[in-house]
This record gives structure tokens, C-alpha cells and sequence, in this order.
């Protein structure tokens, strides 16, 4: 996984609460494979309409935010469902941090599993961003070292998991350390057995004819 | 494997505490996972194991469900839309390569997900449970640690059956007093999430206590658990008692005989310690729950049904106010308009929060004798369910109504299937997700409970069900 520790990007205002992730890549363009990309497919009901024109009010498809790498929400993004698309979909396209004063949160451990950095805010440093970014577009940093996001003068603070941001900074991949505590695995299940003998499933069920 | 706490330890402590393989000085916890449900979405995660050449570790703990994509009137794969039977092939050949047992649509215990592992006993009290899928709370409803993961994770549990997860706050949500009258599990749910907000759990592990959940059976609790993650929340889970013992007695996975008795002793224990401590506590009166549906975009936007549509311009932030514009105009509501007033054009009864076999009686007391003005769709929560129903005649409570009685699968919850509701049709709904665009492009979903739904049906608008229920329950 690529680390991430500064970032200095173009942001997007996106001054909705609850961009849940069937907003972010709907139900259905789930069926392709990761190889083909998703990010055509980002927020795609609210980036198109219904005939599939670009809508000229979003404002990702604003000329000034080309290239954002940065998403600016406000609460609860990324609520609903665990597919990782959602994440997929924004990395694709190119974002690698999304601030909000909050996240669903199996999207924030699928984005940190991906690179992508879920920078939680206090919700009037949030309205400030999006004020400032609507204000007047332009480049704003993310320093994953301080925790710190700033546009222009503007500087705020943001939160992140403790582990995921040394996960985020490292680009470390789970599977690489689990398979260090084979050990501890094995041990665990040995003394299971005596503990939760019940834990098993029955397995005199056969299959069905 | 102590907390380091002085006090009692909750449900959810004893049940992470004995699966904790290893914990980290950061908090990381590696947990080990006794179930895995897998569905049609988890190819990416097989892509990932292939990717490493990584064999499945467990397969006898690993279980393949088709739901998400199988089509509830046409079951023959030579004659589905072909993206669909690709989806369907792809999990066959995954879960074929690595031995696991698949539950297909050919089989007699076909469902969803969050219905089939209840059902057959794979889901058990004291278990930790994962799924990629987001509503694997439902299985908390039998004191399980259950809760959804993305597509990396599964892969790590694929390779593993281990989990890193940071330990959650723990949340106790005690509901208390007797609910009236066909006042259900759903109203309870939308009740608690209108109240703390859609992200109002977010990071918390809940507990649902009180006297009003212990009054709940089993598919109650499976609904009320199915919503926590509408409130944020990372699990939901309720305390083993002999409502669940009585569930579980006989199921196909489940211990038996002499062992089923041993687990019961163990799962009893379960419960957390009079003076656990929680992080925080919600109380809400359960007399005082009404029928509840949405009317937004978030299924925080919650009302009883004698109410009327909010006003923007009367909210308390920035934030919400624009919410409730935005959500209104995707809506095509008025504000103060009443929200018995709003007609539907179609009307769906399933998904793993409502397709049960109490569901079920739930909309047919209500549709019993009585015509739909609107059509309607009723999928049943899994093959059983769906026998079940037929034995007790509701299949035919629902075509003489007019609605269509389906197979099973998530069907229109989320219109991978092809049951879509068309763009701009407002839909009553008993799922869980009333999400811009989640029953398909343009459509408008109200949830509430079955009766609720039934009732819509019946009327043509949003109802109060309760006189319609009069002398029926
Ligand atoms: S019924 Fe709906 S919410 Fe439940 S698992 Fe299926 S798609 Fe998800």
C-alpha cells in the first residue's frame, strides 16, 4: 500500500451530510472487476443525470475543482453499506483523504485499507473548509504527521485512529503481520476447543440431496 | 484475558474477551472469527486471496450464501440476465474451489444471509460473526459479536480467520414498559435512530436491554439488531435468555442432545455482570413508541406516522436544514405536509430486516380480506420462510390482495436482482435503507414496519395501521 504523510492537492467542497455509499458508487456498476476502475463511476447519480450529461451544478464537475484529490463533507460520510466499491470508487478517481466531522465506520476501515486517509474534523472547522473552499478554489495540505489540514491561513486540526494513521503513514498491509502470530493462532484455537466446545459448527449436517 | 477493570464486564466484553488471540499495546485486538458469511459480492476479496496464492483457512467455518444478485421469479441459470449469472458462477467456482458450503438457490435453506445463519443454527450465542456486508449486526440478536466488513477484510479472514479490530465504546440503548398494540421491533429501531441520529453509535458496540426487548421473540430482535448499523453503530447485540434457547433448540447446525445443554449453561453466563459499566446509556419509554416512517433520505429521518413532514427553516443547524432540503426536494415532500397524506405507488415486503415468518403474519393481519391500491411485491427472508407462509395460507393473503408473493433473496432492499422501483415511484418499504436511489435510480423509499407497509397497500398512502389492525391482533 502507498504511505501517505503530506498531501498537497486540490480540495472539493461537497457541503451534503450522509453521502452514503450508495451515493458514492450505486448498487449498480458492483458487478465489474476492480481491474476495469471505478472512478468513472464515483457519486455517479449526483455527478450525472438521468441521461448520463454531466451536471453542470455538482461541484466536482466544476471546472475549478479538476484534479481534487481532497473531498470536504459534511457528517456521517460514507453511513450504510460495507462495500468496499465505495472506497474504490473514490481512490480511482483520484481522492486520497476525505475530511468530515464524521464517518460510517466500516467505510473509514475500508479507506484506511486502501490508502485512503477518513480525516475527522469538529464540525465548525468542517463548515470553515467548505466555506473556504466554495470561497475561492485552490490547493489545501493535509499533513498526516501533525494532523493538521490548512487552506491558505485557514489551519485545523484533525483526528485520526492512532493505528490507522501509523498504518496510513507505513502503507503496512495486515496480512504480513497476522501471518507473524501463526503461533499465537494455533495456541488460541488449541485452548478454544476446551473453552467453547459448542463454538463449532454441528457437522453430522449433510448437504442437502 | 481480563479488561484490567475493576467493574463487571458487559455482554459485548465477555464475548470480544474470548476472542482475543493477541492485543497490542496500541489496543489493536487480533480476534479470532468463528463464522464467515460470504455472498455474490465477495469476489473482490477472492481476487485478493488469489492474488496471493492463499488457500481459504477454515472452510469448515466459512459459509457461501446466494442472496444479493439471485432473481425471486425466474431460479434457472440458464435463463437469468447473463451479468447477473456471472455474479452467481463467480461465487459457485470460489466457494467449489475452496470447499465451502454454498447455500444456492436450489437449496432448501436459500435466503438471506441474516436469515439463512439464524435459521440453520450457524449463528450462536457467544460467537464472533462476520459477513461483508454491513447488516451482520442481525446476528446479534442471539448475544453474538457480529458486525460487517469490507472487501480487505474479508480477504484476511479468507487467509486467517483472524480480524484486527479496535476495541468499540459500548453503548446500552434499554428500552422499557409494554409497547401497544402492533407496535413493532421496526418502530422500536427507527424510535432509537430518529432519537440519537444516523451516526449516533458510530464507534460504539450497543447493547439493547430493558424489559420492552426482553418481550421481543427472536425475529424482534433480529430487526432491532438489523437497524444498528443505521445508527452507526459497530454491532448490536441482545443477552441470551430462554426466548433465545428456544430458538435455537433443534436447528441443523446447532449442538444437540446433551451438548446443546452444556452450550445453553455457557451462553446463559453470557449476560453482562450486574455492575458492568457502559461509556453511554440511551432510555427510551417503549408505551410511548408509535408507528414510525421515514420521509427523507437518511433513516434518521424518522416520525410517527401522525405527524407532519419537518420544515427547513425550522431546523436547529446549518447542516440539518440543508439536509432537509435537500432531502425533500429528492423526495418531492412539503414541508408541514401531513405524512398520512402521501400516496404511494408501490409497495415491497422482505430484506433481512422484515422477512420473517412474524413479519409476515404482521402485513397479512393487516391485508387479510382487504385489496391492494397499489402493486407490491413480498419476497420472502429465505426458502423456508417462504414454505412456512404457504403452510399458513399467507401467500394467499397476499395474492388475493394483489401483491406478488416471490422467492427469496435481498430483492428489491437494494435492486441488484433487477426488482427495482422505477424512477420517481415512492415505495413503502419494510427494508432498511431509504438511501437516494437504493431500490433503484430516481426511487423513493419510506421505510416502516410490515403492518405499516401493509397498510400503505391497502389505503394507497401512508397510514396510521393501528385502526386497521382494530380487532385483528
Ligand atoms: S436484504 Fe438488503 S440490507 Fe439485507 S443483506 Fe440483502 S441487500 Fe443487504
Amino acid at each position: 500500500m502507498r504511505p501517505f504523510t503530506q498531501l498537497q492537492a486540490v480540495g472539493c467542497p461537497l457541503s451534503l451530510s450522509g453521502v452514503d455509499t450508495d451515493q458514492i458508487i450505486p448498487a449498480r456498476f458492483m458487478k465489474r472487476s476492480r481491474a476495469e476502475g471505478y472512478g468513472g463511476y464515483l457519486l455517479h447519480d449526483l455527478r450525472f443525470d438521468a441521461g448520463g450529461a454531466a451536471r453542470a451544478d455538482f461541484p466536482l464537475n466544476a471546472p475549478t475543482y479538476q484534479g481534487a484529490q481532497v473531498l470536504v463533507a459534511r457528517r456521517n460520510f460514507g453511513s450504510g453499506s460495507s462495500r468496499e466499491a465505495a472506497v474504490y470508487a473514490l481512490v480511482d478517481y483520484g481522492i486520497r483523504c476525505v475530511v468530515a466531522p464524521s464517518f460510517g465506520d466500516i467505510f473509514a476501515s475500508n479507506a484506511v485499507n486502501n490508502g485512503l486517509l477518513p480525516a475527522t474534523v469538529s464540525e465548525p472547522d468542517g463548515e470553515a473548509l467548505l466555506a473556504a473552499l466554495e470561497a475561492q478554489a485552490g490547493p489545501m495540505q493535509v499533513d498526516l504527521e501533525a494532523c493538521r489540514v490548512r487552506i491558505g491561513a485557514l489551519d485545523v486540526a484533525f483526528a485520526v485512529d492512532p493505528v490507522w494513521r501509523t498504518k496510513l503513514l507505513n502503507g503496512w498491509d495486515d496480512i504480513d503481520l497476522t501471518t507473524s502470530h501463526a503461533a499465537a493462532i494455533a495456541a488460541f484455537v488449541a485452548g478454544d476447543r476446551a473453552r467453547r466446545p459448542w463454538a463449532l459448527p454441528r457437522t453430522t449436517v449433510g448437504k442437502p440431496d | 484475558m481480563a479488561t484490567g477493570n475493576a467493574t463487571g464486564r458487559t455482554l459485548f466484553d465477555k464475548v470480544w474477551d474470548a476472542h482475543e488471540v493477541v492485543r497490542r499495546e496500541d489496543g489493536q485486538s487480533l480476534l479470532w472469527i468463528d463464522r464467515h458469511f460470504l455472498h455474490e459480492g465477495s469476489f473482490h476479496a477472492f481476487d485478493k486471496v488469489a492474488a496471493r496464492g492463499a488457500e481459504v483457512a477454515r472452510p469448515d467455518l466459512t459459509f457461501g450464501v446466494e442472496d444479493h444478485y439471485v432473481p425471486t421469479r425466474v431460479r434457472v441459470l440458464e435463463r437469468m440476465d447473463p451479468a447477473i449469472r456471472r455474479m452467481m458462477e463467480q461465487l459457485r467456482a470460489n466457494t467449489d474451489r475452496h470447499h465451502v458450503r454454498l447455500f444456492g438457490i436450489d437449496d432448501p435453506a436459500q435466503g438471506i444471509v441474516h436469515v439463512v445463519g439464524p435459521e440453520q443454527g450457524l449463528t450462536l450465542p457467544g460467537l464472533c460473526i462476520v459477513c461483508g456486508d454491513s447488516h451482520t449486526a442481525t446476528h446479534g440478536a442471539f448475544g453474538a459479536l457480529a458486525f460487517g466488513i469490507g472487501a480487505s477484510e474479508v480477504a484476511h479472514v479468507l487467509m486467517t480467520q483472524t480480524l484486527w479490530q479496535s476495541r468499540p465504546k459500548r453503548l446500552r440503548v434499554r428500552v422499557e414498559g409494554a409497547l401497544a398494540p402492533g407496535i413493532a421491533a421496526k418502530d422500536i429501531a427507527l424510535s432509537i435512530i430518529a432519537r440519537i441520529g444516523a451516526d449516533g453509535a458510530a464507534g460504539h458496540a450497543i447493547e439493547y436491554a430493558g424489559s420492552t426487548i426482553r418481550g421481543l421473540s427472536m425475529e424482534g430482535r433480529l430487526t432491532l439488531c438489523n437497524l444498528s448499523i443505521e445508527a452507526g453503530g459497530r454491532c448490536g447485540m441482545v443477552a441470551p435468555d430462554e426466548t433465545t434457547l428456544a430458538y435455537l433448540r433443534g436447528r441443523p447446525f446447532a449442538p444437540a442432545g446433551a451438548d446443546f445443554e452444556r452450550a445453553a449453561e455457557a451462553w446463559l453466563g453470557l449476560a453482562g455482570d450486574m455492575d458492568a459499566v457502559f461509556d453511554r446509556e440511551v432510555v427510551l419509554d417503549g408505551s410511548e413508541i408509535a408507528p414510525i416512517v421515514t420521509w427523507g433520505t437518511s433513516p434518521e429521518d424518522a416520525l410517527p406516522i401522525t405527524m407532519a413532514v419537518p420544515d427547513p427553516d425550522a431546523a436547529d443547524d446549518a447542516g440539518r436544514a440543508a439536509h432537509i432540503r435537500d432531502a425533500l426536494a429528492y423526495m418531492d415532500l412539503r414541508p408541514g405536509q401531513k405524512l398520512s397524506d402521501i400516496r404511494v405507488d408501490r409497495v415491497f415486503i422482505g430484506s433481512c430486516t422484515n422477512s420473517r415468518i412474524e413479519d409476515l403474519r404482521a402485513a397479512a393481519a393487516v391485508l387479510a380480506g382487504r385489496s391492494a391500491q397499489v402493486p407490491g411485491l413480498v419476497s420472502p427472508g429465505s426458502a423456508q420462510v417462504k414454505q412456512q407462509a404457504e403452510a399458513e395460507g399467507l401467500d394467499v393473503v397476499f395474492t388475493s390482495a394483489g401483491l406478488e408473493w416471490v422467492d427469496a433473496g435481498c430483492s428489491m432492499c437494494v435492486g441488484m436482482n433487477g426488482d427495482l422501483v422505477p424512477p420517481g415511484e415512492r415505495c413503502a418499504s419494510t427494508t432498511n435503507r431509504n438511501f437516494k436511489g437504493r431500490q433503484g435510480p430516481g426511487s423513493r423509499t419510506h421505510l416502516m414496519s410490515p403492518a405499516m407497509v401493509a397498510a400503505a397497500a391497502v389505503t394507497g398512502h401512508l397510514t396510521d395501521m393501528r385502526p386497521l389492525l382494530a380487532g385483528r391482533v
